[in-house]
């Protein structure tokens, strides 16, 4: 039950992208297309879940004991950078058809602050295992769902008529803020 | 580099003024504003402007990784292979990036419990990554400094100008002092995350009038987001 909700809050009240801003630069740029954002959807999710996971690991098996905590930072993002680069080669080995249709969101999750940020609140609220991994994956399935309502909410945009002095950007943080307002709208039934 | 292409330097005025330093400096305050003109590094921008204190020390801790690792990779500029040039900044910016942290939770603590982990987040802030790439690899260290403080000096001016309005009509307070009289009820939206994004939406539009107004021609720049794919 513990488990649920916290896949529910982590999906939905504490989403990643509306109420810790974490993701923030592709939520703005890549959302413009529903497909390209469902697929960056997938690639940081799936990402998201293995580096929080392997980072678990490292940190409670190699660090903690070593009493090398301080690292924490260097070691995430080098095993973050590594794993995006295992996954990139194995998809682009074992099927190329996959890796064109998701290849190019790999290299530019390696610099997604979502991922980092996943594996920092993991080590803050002190995870366990099957906390981590519920974590991660909810996480990337909020912003997934975040992204791609985002990417439909400017297709309608183009029918639309919003004050030029906005642009795209402004007009685009103004929706992010209503979408958060939605979501934030559950908050009463679970939050982590 | 296109950076140097269309850099505007004055042509009269004090010999400061004059300088290639001044220059670059100028465009990253004004003209090339991380936050309102490129819309780079938008995750910490959001998260930490409910309050001018933490807003404020948030700034200060980008200035000095920004200005150590243009340095840095500006001297290194000419030893660091091409091909493994990102890890390697991003090598440098986390040694830097774990400094400050631990800086913050030596000499201020509590600043450091409340920014949590977008302190470490510094380290994915495509406004140092994009430096780095775009400046620092292509030119001397004294003028990526004279650049890395413009920047850096520009994210303070949208930081700071974000959380004044949030800290205001949120809590109704300037750096935890009371302005606004207690009969006035504060805003709780701007202190929550909507807040965040309706208060940068109405901050881009009152940019983009002002930008406007200073180039008649009517040829307004779109906020482009070009080499930001990632953050």
């Amino acid at each position: 039950m513990r488990i649920m909700l916290m896949l529910f809050a982590s999906i939905i009240t504490s989403n990643i992208a509306l109420t810790y801003f974490l993701g923030m630069c592709p939520f703005v740029t890549i959302s413009r297309n529903i497909g390209v954002a469902a697929g960056m959807g997938v690639a940081v999710t799936v990402v998201m879940t293995l580096t929080a996971t392997a980072n678990w690991a490292i940190d409670t098996l190699i660090l903690q004991p070593l009493g090398l905590g301080f690292l924490q930072f260097l070691v995430f993002i080098v095993t973050i950078a590594t794993i995006v680069q295992i996954l990139e080669m194995v998809i682009d080995r074992y099927s190329p058809k996959l890796y064109h249709a998701f290849g190019i969101f790999l290299p530019l999750i390696t610099v997604n602050c979502a991922i980092l940020g996943i594996s920092l609140f993991m080590v803050l609220r002190s995870y366990g295992f099957v906390q981590t991994l519920v974590y991660s994956f909810g996480s990337g399935l909020g912003w997934t769902l975040a992204i791609v309502t985002m990417g439909a909410l400017r297709k309608r945009l183009a029918f639309s008529n919003p004050p030029s002095g906005f642009g795209d950007m402004g007009i685009t943080a103004i929706l992010a803020g209503f979408m958060a307002l939605a979501f934030l709208g559950f908050s009463g039934m679970a939050s982590l | 580099m296109a950076e140097q292409a269309q850099l505007r330097v004055p042509k009269t005025g004090y010999r400061l003024f004059r300088t290639k330093s001044w220059g670059v400096f100028a465009e990253g305050v004004w003209h090339n504003n991380p936050i309102f003109g490129m819309m780079l590094g938008l995750c910490s921008t959001l998260a930490v402007t409910n309050l001018m204190a933490n807003a404020l020390v948030m700034c200060l801790s980008v200035i000095l990784v920004l200005i150590v690792n243009s340095w840095v990779i500006s001297l290194l500029r000419n030893h660091i292979p091409e091909r493994v040039r990102m890890i390697t900044y991003m090598l440098i910016t986390s040694s830097l990036v774990i400094t400050v942290d631990m800086m913050l939770k030596i000499f201020l603590p509590e600043t450091s419990k409340a920014l949590g982990p977008y302190v470490a987040l510094i380290i994915t802030n495509c406004i140092i990554m994009g430096r780095a790439e775009a400046f620092a690899m292509n030119n001397p260290p004294g003028v990526c400094v004279a650049d890395a403080l413009g920047v850096g000096l520009g994210y303070t001016f949208s930081l700071m100008t974000l959380a004044f309005v949030r800290e205001i009509l949120g809590f109704g307070t300037i750096f935890g002092w009371q302005v606004l009289p207690g009969s006035v009820t504060p805003m709780q939206l701007f202190a929550i995350p909507p807040g965040a994004f309706f208060t940068l939406g109405v901050f881009i539009l009152v940019v983009n009038i002002i930008r406007r107004k200073g180039e008649p021609e009517g040829e307004s720049k779109e906020g482009g987001c070009g080499q930001c794919e990632s953050c």
